[in-house]
């Protein structure tokens, strides 16, 4: 076990992407300003100058057609990484997402299966306004044929891509945009990461917190606070999207009979829904109070700093819906 | 440039013992009597689902498919038998998937629209409209990075793919990256029931591909030799390491866009003078009268296709259906173990999450 070094998300990211060009020829980078620009969030930078404009590869402005470029060249045995500017303009490819990505494996008898891995950014808290802050990876989540996942770390954001790129299936890789300059441990050879697994990020025992890519570290602080009032959180990172980690959430929440989900994206029909569904049909018997949620609110994310900051859920939300779970008896 | 095929090309590639126009005028045959059998078949509701029909059309699938190589990748549209068909996808395969059966090219997942082989690279069967021209650019590209020289990949779409926004982004995405895809455009005149001139501002097809900076023609559909010697000339020079090139086929089909079409929007007149120009009639009375065959090599390719397709439905019919024990087969395909040759105690550190793989370890729809 080597020591951990302290690196960015970013740059943890950027790790991940050039040990997967240097150790296998099969990989390439595709995308909008990937290459000499180095990428919008600066994550491809100094890539292409390294391994080449083949393999770092600019696309005009067709998110359509490069995603669909990368699933053709995933069928013709490549293995293509491809980055989407934002979730928002993921959109613009959602019919090759939903319609080729995730369903040709099933569409041919189980023949063409499509190992592409698809990365792009998600989330508010930048001031980027209604078409560039929101949180859809619950709309991906939704899509049998699809593997979702988000790093909320920079250890998961080194070390879930190889794990992404070693399956046979189509991974969207959910990159949140204020996690970028996080700094944290990552050991550089502690090899790639279990995705379909959520791990718990701070044990405890009076609820459970479940929370993924932005809401993380939100939800930690979160519970620093509470723990400070002497009320113990239990912090789940979801890690996986798609599948969803069930057997983990409902051992935790057997234990603390209280569960809180949050999410950044909208509250009706969100991921945050099927969790707490799911919970509740899980661990209906063992609950002390209904499962929770703090979600977006129902608004396109606003401009202004202020606006903003009230549209996505916040360490003091998180904070009060705990309390209030915690305080409710039936 | 718009042009013509290459006026220099011999009308008549005749080789000795006319090999290429028997299998041209066969292959017409195979997928004619294929499909009007398909026909009957939805009448018995034996097939089900939507069901396009190629008839009219034969002679596009006939030239391109016939000069392509086992190591070209294929995509098609919705109308695809009959190119599953001459990519060599047996007929009983195609017809076991459309009756719904485990036997079936798609494993009864895909029905008439998604004709898939492996085996064949035969992509597909895909259904919405224009989605699967960027998959040709992917591949094109795949076949470049990896050094597959002389290998290319062949996209069929109508014409009312080239009203999709995907249509204007692969074009441009093959011109740019110089990848070895032929384009062809399958021009039946109908996008279901919208005519070229209501949909299109611009109805000379070649010329609109072309603003791409790629070689695009316009062909005679309905002429096989026209098509295969075009086809010839552009995969040569796709083989030779030469860019994506379009190709228009001036085609008609005779039957409605699908069985559920009740055909109002055309005047039978019209369709009555396109078949005068039958691609198999045309083509099989020409080849009688230069003597290249005789009306009795005809009747047996008639009886050798009728002969293919029945045994196609006896196998069909008789053929077992999936279990819907594995309905979630396919959904997502298992994580292979890692193997490191270095270190025999290495054990996969991805735990395999495929809903219908029937591990307990799945937690993607089940609850433990």
């Amino acid at each position: 076990m080597s020591e951990p070094t302290t690196m960015t998300y970013r740059d943890a990211m950027r790790e991940a992407l050039r040990d997967a060009l240097a150790t296998d020829d099969r990989v390439f980078i595709m995308g909008e300003d990937v290459a000499d620009y180095g990428g919008t969030y600066a994550v491809t930078k100094g890539l292409y100058e390294e391994f080449g404009r083949d393999r770092v590869r600019n696309t005009p402005l067709s998110e359509s057609g490069f995603v669909g470029a990368g699933i053709g060249a995933a069928l013709g045995g490549m293995r293509p990484i491809v980055e989407i500017m934002t979730v928002n303009f993921s959109l613009l490819a959602l019919d090759q997402l939903v319609n080729s990505a995730a369903t040709l494996l099933h569409m041919s008898g189980g023949q063409f299966n499509v190992p592409l891995v698809v990365r792009t950014t998600t989330g508010a808290g930048r001031q980027l306004a209604a078409q560039h802050s929101h949180s859809l990876e619950g709309w991906f989540a939704h899509v049998p044929g699809l593997k979702v996942v988000a790093p909320a770390t920079p250890a998961d954001a080194r070390w879930m891509l190889p794990t992404a790129l070693a399956d046979p299936n189509p991974v969207i890789i959910f990159e949140h945009s204020g996690l970028y300059n996080d700094r944290g441990p990552v050991d550089p050879e502690s090899g790639p990461v279990d995705i379909d697994r959520a791990i718990v990020r701070r044990p405890g025992d009076d609820l459970t917190i479940v929370a993924w890519a932005g809401m993380v570290p939100k939800a930690l602080e979160a519970a620093d606070e509470l723990a400070e009032a002497g009320v113990s959180a239990e912090v789940i990172d979801l890690r996986s999207l798609r599948p969803l980690d069930l057997p983990t959430i409902a051992e935790s929440v057997q234990r603390t009979h209280r569960a809180l989900v949050v999410d950044e994206g909208w509250r009706t029909g969100g991921l945050n829904a099927e969790l707490a569904a799911s919970i509740t049909e899980q661990c209906f018997w063992t609950l002390d109070a209904p499962v929770s949620r703090v979600a977006g609110l129902e608004v396109p994310i606003p401009y202004a700093k202020h606006l903003e900051t009230a549209a996505i859920p916040q360490v003091a939300d998180i904070t009060a819906a705990a309390t209030a779970l915690v305080g409710a008896s039936p | 440039m718009t042009t013509d095929a290459d006026p220099e090309v011999p009308r008549a590639r005749v080789s000795g013992n006319h090999d290429v126009e028997r299998r041209l005028l066969g292959d017409m045959i195979r997928i004619r009597v294929f499909e009007e059998r398909c026909a009957e078949l939805y009448a018995e509701s034996k097939i089900r689902g939507f069901l396009h029909l190629y008839i009219g059309e034969e002679a596009v699938a006939s030239g391109v498919m016939n000069c392509l190589q086992p190591a070209d990748g294929v995509l098609a549209t919705y109308r695809e038998h009959g190119h599953a068909l001459l990519r060599g996808v047996s007929a009983e395969s195609i017809m076991s998937e459309m009756f719904g059966k485990a036997t079936g090219c798609s494993g009864g997942r895909g029905g008439s629209m998604h004709l898939f082989d492996e085996a064949t690279r035969f992509f597909g069967g895909n259904a919405i409209v224009g989605g699967h021209l960027p998959l040709a650019v992917g591949l094109g590209l795949a076949d470049r990075m990896l050094g597959r020289n002389g290998a290319v990949t062949v996209c069929f779409f109508g014409e009312g793919a080239m009203a999709e926004g995907e249509f204007h982004e692969a074009l441009n995405l093959a011109a740019l990256w110089n990848v070895p895809v032929l384009f062809c455009c399958e021009n039946n005149r109908y996008a279901m029931g919208t005519s070229l001139k209501s949909s299109e501002s611009q109805v000379d097809l070649a010329l609109k591909a072309a603003s791409y900076a790629l070689p695009a023609w316009v062909v005679d559909g309905m002429d096989v030799m026209e098509v295969y010697r075009a086809t010839t000339k552009a995969l040569a020079a796709l083989r030779a390491g030469g860019g994506p090139m379009f190709i228009e086929f001036q085609t008609y089909r005779f039957r409605a866009h699908s069985m559920f079409d009740p055909d109002l929007y055309r005047d039978p007149a019209e369709v009555e003078r396109w078949k005068e120009r039958d691609p198999i009639t045309t083509f099989a009375d020409r080849l009688v009268a230069d003597g290249v065959i005789d009306d009795s090599d005809v009747d047996a390719m008639w009886t050798a296709a009728r002969d293919e397709t029945e045994a196609a439905v006896s196998v069909a019919d008789a053929a077992p259906i999936e279990s819907v024990d594995t309905l979630l087969d396919h959904v997502t395909r298992p994580v292979e173990p890692a193997n490191d040759p270095e270190d025999p105690e290495a054990t996969d550190p991805v735990v395999p999450g495929d809903p219908g793989s029937g591990n307990p370890d799945d937690v993607d729809e089940v609850w433990p």
